[in-house]
């Protein structure tokens, strides 16, 4: 079980622990800032925070026996001169970081290793645990990232990364929209993996592209690999193959929109989402914030809603705002408009830890 | 030599304190004060060494015209604001 939980939000950093029963805040960091993504690294204790200022770019921080410090955050190399470099919808690439859009740590056996997903869609790795970063030039330089594009965001964006627990080498990762993405040999080769998804809102003859497609969010099961789920930007997406193929999961009540997915530790079947009504609005469906579970790999879903507004809630959970901790019980979830849930049942019950925060990016437990 | 104010924002994630630097251009002078204090560079431009997108710099009461270069001179006199533009929030 975890007993400490991190939200990252517009305005900082906060930490709540549980004690005596509840749940609440303990501490903030980097108040006033918008922190961006959290992340802590089992394998060597470090805490690793996101920021992006406004004005001054998006950074990393550090946390090392308690005190944070800067370090390096991914750069990009100089754009080569008179190169010809666009999206997929012809607009051009800047070759700079615009935003940390994921930060994972490499396998267990790789101290020290870290992939971080960026903004227009460079993937990055340290192996001294953020000291230096190298861009993945296999993936970049390869020719159908520039039919990637921006979903919800300018560019593209790199928004999950997935270490195989199998085989450090293989890593999968989500891009909006680019589809998901595979190497086995640690990034030196890159396939596309996103048959069978499909995006509705593009012309039919491009609509089953591979390499178009809008995933939110990327989840591997630890127990059974090869089973991944993804929201989509289409719905609900299931592969139990190791990405090779992938099915859509359909009649998902009250909506299968979202941004947020999160899967069992120990039961790749069941699956938690954070629904919500599809493109021109974003809201909740009918004002009533849920949470929709299976326990069968897709076939049926529980409405999850006790101790959760039912009331003119207008609560949006972004992809990287649902978290479970290891034992599986406890999940997490923060929102648009400042409330924070949790649960120890699964989903069964939630209690509400504050609805006062600022505006969430990302929830992480951490030990 | 040239005078440079960065915006008092800035001081509360990084230690710039006013400075005077040598120099034709604002690029040249602005290296100067990067040289001992290298953290701030990327506070100020960005990947590619151009002007972050939300900065402005103001060279002797009038904006930085060549945003990507920064080769707007400079004389011993001037004075150079890097401030943060309300674009950026």
């Amino acid at each position: 079980m975890s007993d400490r939980l991190l939200v990252s939000t517009r305005k900082g950093l906060f930490t709540i622990e549980r004690s005596g029963g509840g749940w609440r805040v303990v501490g903030a960091d980097f108040l006033g800032d918008n922190v961006t993504l959290f992340f802590h690294d089992q394998r060597s204790g470090n805490d690793y925070a996101a920021l992006n200022h406004g004005h001054f770019g998006a950074k990393l921080h550090r946390r090392t026996n308690g005190r944070w410090e800067e370090i390096a955050a991914p750069a990009y190399p100089p754009k080569p001169e008179g190169l010809i470099d666009r999206d997929g919808w012809g607009k051009d690439i800047p070759y700079s970081l615009i935003n940390v859009f994921s930060l994972e740590a490499g396998g267990p056996d790789e101290d020290g290793l870290l992939w971080c997903g960026t903004i227009p869609g460079g993937l990055f790795r340290s192996r001294d645990h953020g000291e230096t970063w190298e861009l993945i030039r296999p993936l970049w330089d390869h020719p159908k990232r520039q039919q990637w594009s921006g979903g919800g965001t300018d560019w593209p964006a790199i928004h999950s990364i997935c270490v195989d627990p199998r085989d450090s080498a293989i890593v999968r990762i989500g891009i909006s929209c680019g589809g998901v993405w595979e190497t086995r040999d640690g990034g030196e080769t890159w396939a596309c993996r996103a048959d069978g998804m499909f995006a509705a809102f593009l012309p039919p003859e491009m609509s089953r592209d591979p390499n178009l497609q809008d995933p939110h969010c990327l989840v591997q099961s630890a127990s059974a690999p090869d089973r991944l789920w993804v929201q989509h930007h289409n719905g609900i997406f299931r592969s139990d193959d190791g990405s090779a193929n992938w099915r859509e999961i359909v009649d998902v009540p009250p909506s299968s929109f979202g941004f947020a997915v999160a899967v069992h530790p120990r039961e790749p079947d069941t699956a938690w989402f954070a629904p919500a009504i599809k493109d021109e609005r974003r809201i909740p469906v009918d004002g009533k914030l849920v949470v929709t579970r299976t326990r069968d790999g897709g076939q049926t879903f529980d409405v999850l809603r006790e101790g959760l507004p039912q009331s003119h809630a207008y609560d949006v959970v972004y992809r990287h705002a649902m978290a479970i901790d290891e034992s599986g019980d406890r999940l997490a979830f923060a929102t648009t408009t400042g409330g924070l849930y949790l649960t120890e049942d699964q989903g069964d019950r939630w209690r509400e830890i504050s609805h006062t925060l600022p505006p969430a990016h990302a929830v992480r437990f951490a030990p | 030599m040239a005078r440079i104010v960065f915006t008092a924002n800035l001081a509360r994630h990084i230690d710039c304190p006013a400075n005077e630097a040598e120099g034709a251009t604002v690029r040249e002078a602005l290296e100067g004060v990067f040289r001992t204090n290298e953290r701030l560079r990327g506070y100020v431009l960005d990947d590619q060494s151009a002007l972050r997108r939300h900065m402005a710099i103001v060279v002797d009461g009038k904006p930085l015209r060549d945003r990507v270069a920064l080769s707007d001179p400079i004389s011993a006199a001037s004075a150079i604001y890097v401030l943060q533009a309300l674009s950026g929030g």
